[in-house]
């Protein structure tokens, strides 16, 4: 009657380690290095010994029968415990993530609580059994298991009503430690990775080939136009500081957005002289929404850099605005030399991987960007940005 | 003595307008012959211009500065002084560091006073003491050093990543002949098509040849002139002149072909 008591008690501290460990290890990414699951294991280890140790003690304290008998019991049911759970929970882990993968990206590393709560309650009583076996093998005594329950069913009650509740208890509390961690680790993630584009967006703004051709043209247009200089110097100053500040900013208007394209084809006009015409039209009631800065620019530098300039007797560059029912609409047209000659020019997908990443993240799967050629008699190429009007969730 | 005649080609009107100008004052005697705002131009007049300087911005449309610069090489006369080669860039560090390799003339925009002068410097002492056959010469082997490193590189970067050419599909109307790569004999560029030569007959493809080149076996197939890839093992005999021309007899084919200066080197005894 002593022992058994003693005994589920002592499966509870088992069961709470295992998802510590377990959650603690999936934040780390699935494929934990040998050298840290088996500091994860032996720190899981670490704390069913010391927990069926305290327990082992307490126990001692109220019934009869020596410590170090106790402990074995402790420690034999304890390990069980952990076992069970563990079998269970990585079967559960792995049946949520593949239905997670089917309905779309896993959110969370970690199996949801909720279906762990069965089986947490299985583990312990099947722990009990298998640790009491265990123990009596081990000690060479007879201490009843579970049967014992039906000659006394206050002591089943007292055993599972403890064990279940400290085992929950538990097992909550570490497995709500493991998913602070988890998304305390993905928001670095994200906070990274937005770092790296903004430096990528703010390197490919500032491509010093374009900066010092501009500047050779400035330092001609000085001598000869003075005061188109000193336009062509306002449109390259802001011009600069957009590509610096919008690294940065969340969203602009519209009509912001198409002001800073406008500097930027003005420099190329300048230029390009002849070569380059230049259409812009931002109808009035689409000024003010809000877009993600910049986003225009890669497929503007595109249209430019692989459609125009490299076509001998230039062209013409077309920026537009439509609303289409929910939805805007923005296009890049140009007449430059199309799609099937600029596989020479190597890089052409570097700007619409951009856009089409930076979309993604704001705007899922509500965005699309998509290059096509322009079937009509002025050739070149259209690229074309679709943006739900409504503000994207990041915002 | 004549006074020196200079061909600039520049795409940025501004940019060409203030080279002139600086030119003007650096080298009053120069005459700009022509100014022309693409590759393609630059060669055709420097062929018929045949000026003593040429200014070749890089990143041009159509023909880069380097590939009009192998044009003209190519088609030079041979009995008609070369003429000196000054690249100008914006930015481009792989292309700096080729023509300090090579010790060819180079500028960069924004042109700085004192560069050019010095340039002009160096320019007229090698107009005044250049020999017309060394100077053309020295320009091949500048220009194969160039052309390896700049265009080249990349294109071998991409000759090991580009999936090789199995099959060549030439269309004809509505029907496509599918032409194995082994049939072969070589690959001619002819405006914006290329005609693909077997023993048998030809086809015309739409890709230009240097994007076509990437995906040859470049054991297998020499590239000899900047239109012409030829298959290796069809060559039966190669002939040099006195201009520095190669005249390529083939196996299978009863037509003459011609490999460039540039790629003279490859026909070596053994």
């Amino acid at each position: 009657m002593t022992t058994p008591m003693e005994v589920p008690l002592q499966s509870e501290p088992g069961t709470p380690a295992p998802s510590n460990g377990a959650g603690a290890r999936q934040v780390d990414g699935r494929s934990a290095t040998a050298p840290g699951l088996a500091r994860s294991l032996a720190r899981r280890a670490l704390t069913v010994v010391a927990a069926s140790a305290v327990i082992a003690f307490l126990v001692t304290g109220i019934y009869e029968d020596s410590f170090r008998n106790h402990l074995v019991y402790s420690l034999c049911i304890g390990f069980s415990c952990w076992f069970f759970i563990e079998v269970g929970r990585q079967t559960i882990f792995r049946w949520a993530r593949r239905r997670a993968l089917r309905r779309g990206a896993p959110r969370s590393m970690l199996p949801p609580f909720r279906w762990m709560l069965p089986w947490i309650v299985v583990s312990a009583l099947l722990g009990y059994e298998i640790g009491m076996a265990l123990g009596n093998a081990l000690l060479g005594q007879k201490a009843p298991g579970l049967g014992m329950f039906a000659t006394n069913p206050r002591a089943l009650a007292v055993v599972l009503i403890i064990t279940i509740l400290t085992t929950l208890a538990m097992t909550f509390w570490w497995f709500a430690r493991a998913s602070l961690a988890e998304s305390e680790a993905r928001a670095e993630v994200a906070h990274r990775v937005a770092s790296e584009t903004q430096l990528k967006l703010l390197e490919a703004q500032l491509e010093p080939h374009m900066l010092f051709n501009t500047l050779a043209n400035l330092r001609v247009l000085i001598a000869v136009d003075p005061e188109r200089a000193q336009a062509m110097l306002d449109r390259l100053i802001a011009f600069l500081r957009t590509t610096l500040h919008a690294s940065r900013a969340d969203l602009q208007p519209l009509a912001e957005e198409f002001a800073r394209v406008a500097d930027y084809l003005a420099l190329m006009a300048i230029r390009m002289g002849p070569r380059l015409e230049v259409k812009i039209d931002l109808p009035d009631d689409l000024r003010d929404l809000p877009v993600p800065p910049l986003l225009l620019q890669p497929l503007i530098e595109n249209s430019i850099k692989h459609g125009l300039e490299p076509k001998v007797q230039g062209g013409c560059i077309e920026i537009a605005a439509r609303r289409d029912a929910d939805r805007l609409v923005l296009t890049v047209r140009d007449s430059g030399v199309g799609l099937s000659e600029q596989a020479t020019t190597a890089g052409t997908r570097f700007g619409l991987g951009q856009v089409r990443q930076r979309l993604a993240t704001l705007y899922a799967e509500r965005a699309q960007v998509a290059l096509e050629p322009a079937n009509d008699a002025d050739g070149g190429t259209i690229a074309r940005i679709v943006l739900p009007l409504a503000l994207p969730a990041a915002a | 003595m004549k006074a020196p005649v200079a061909l600039i080609a520049e795409d940025e009107p501004l940019l060409a307008l203030n080279l002139q100008q600086e030119l003007a004052k650096a080298w009053p005697e120069l005459a700009i012959g022509a100014t022309v705002a693409d590759g393609a131009s630059a060669a055709q007049q420097a062929l018929a211009l045949r000026p003593d300087v040429c200014f070749l911005d890089i990143r041009m449309p159509g023909l880069s500065g380097l590939e009009a610069a192998q044009t003209m090489a190519e088609d030079w006369p041979a009995d008609v002084p070369f003429p000196l080669l000054v690249f100008v860039t914006a930015y481009d560090q792989y292309a700096v560091q080729a023509f300090e390799a090579q010790a060819v003339d180079y500028l960069v925009k924004p042109l700085e006073t004192n560069r050019l002068t010095a340039c002009v410097r160096r320019l007229r002492k090698r107009l005044a003491d250049r020999a017309p056959q060394a100077a053309l010469q020295e320009s091949v082997d500048q220009l194969r050093a160039l052309l390896a490193t700049s265009p080249g590189a990349t294109a071998a970067i991409e000759r090991t990543r580009a999936p090789r050419l199995e099959v060549i599909q030439a269309s004809v109307g509505n029907t496509v002949h599918m032409v194995p790569i082994d049939d072969v004999l070589y690959f001619e560029a002819a405006d914006k098509y290329v005609r693909v030569v077997t023993a048998e007959r030809e086809h015309l493809i739409r890709i230009p040849l240097r994007e076509l080149v990437p995906q040859l076996d470049a054991q297998q197939f020499w590239q000899v002139h900047r239109g012409l890839v030829v298959r290796a093992r069809a060559i039966a005999a190669a002939q040099r002149d006195d201009s520095g021309k190669v005249f390529l007899t083939l196996r299978g084919r009863p037509e003459r072909l011609t490999a460039s200066r540039l790629y003279a080197h490859l026909f070596k005894g053994m």
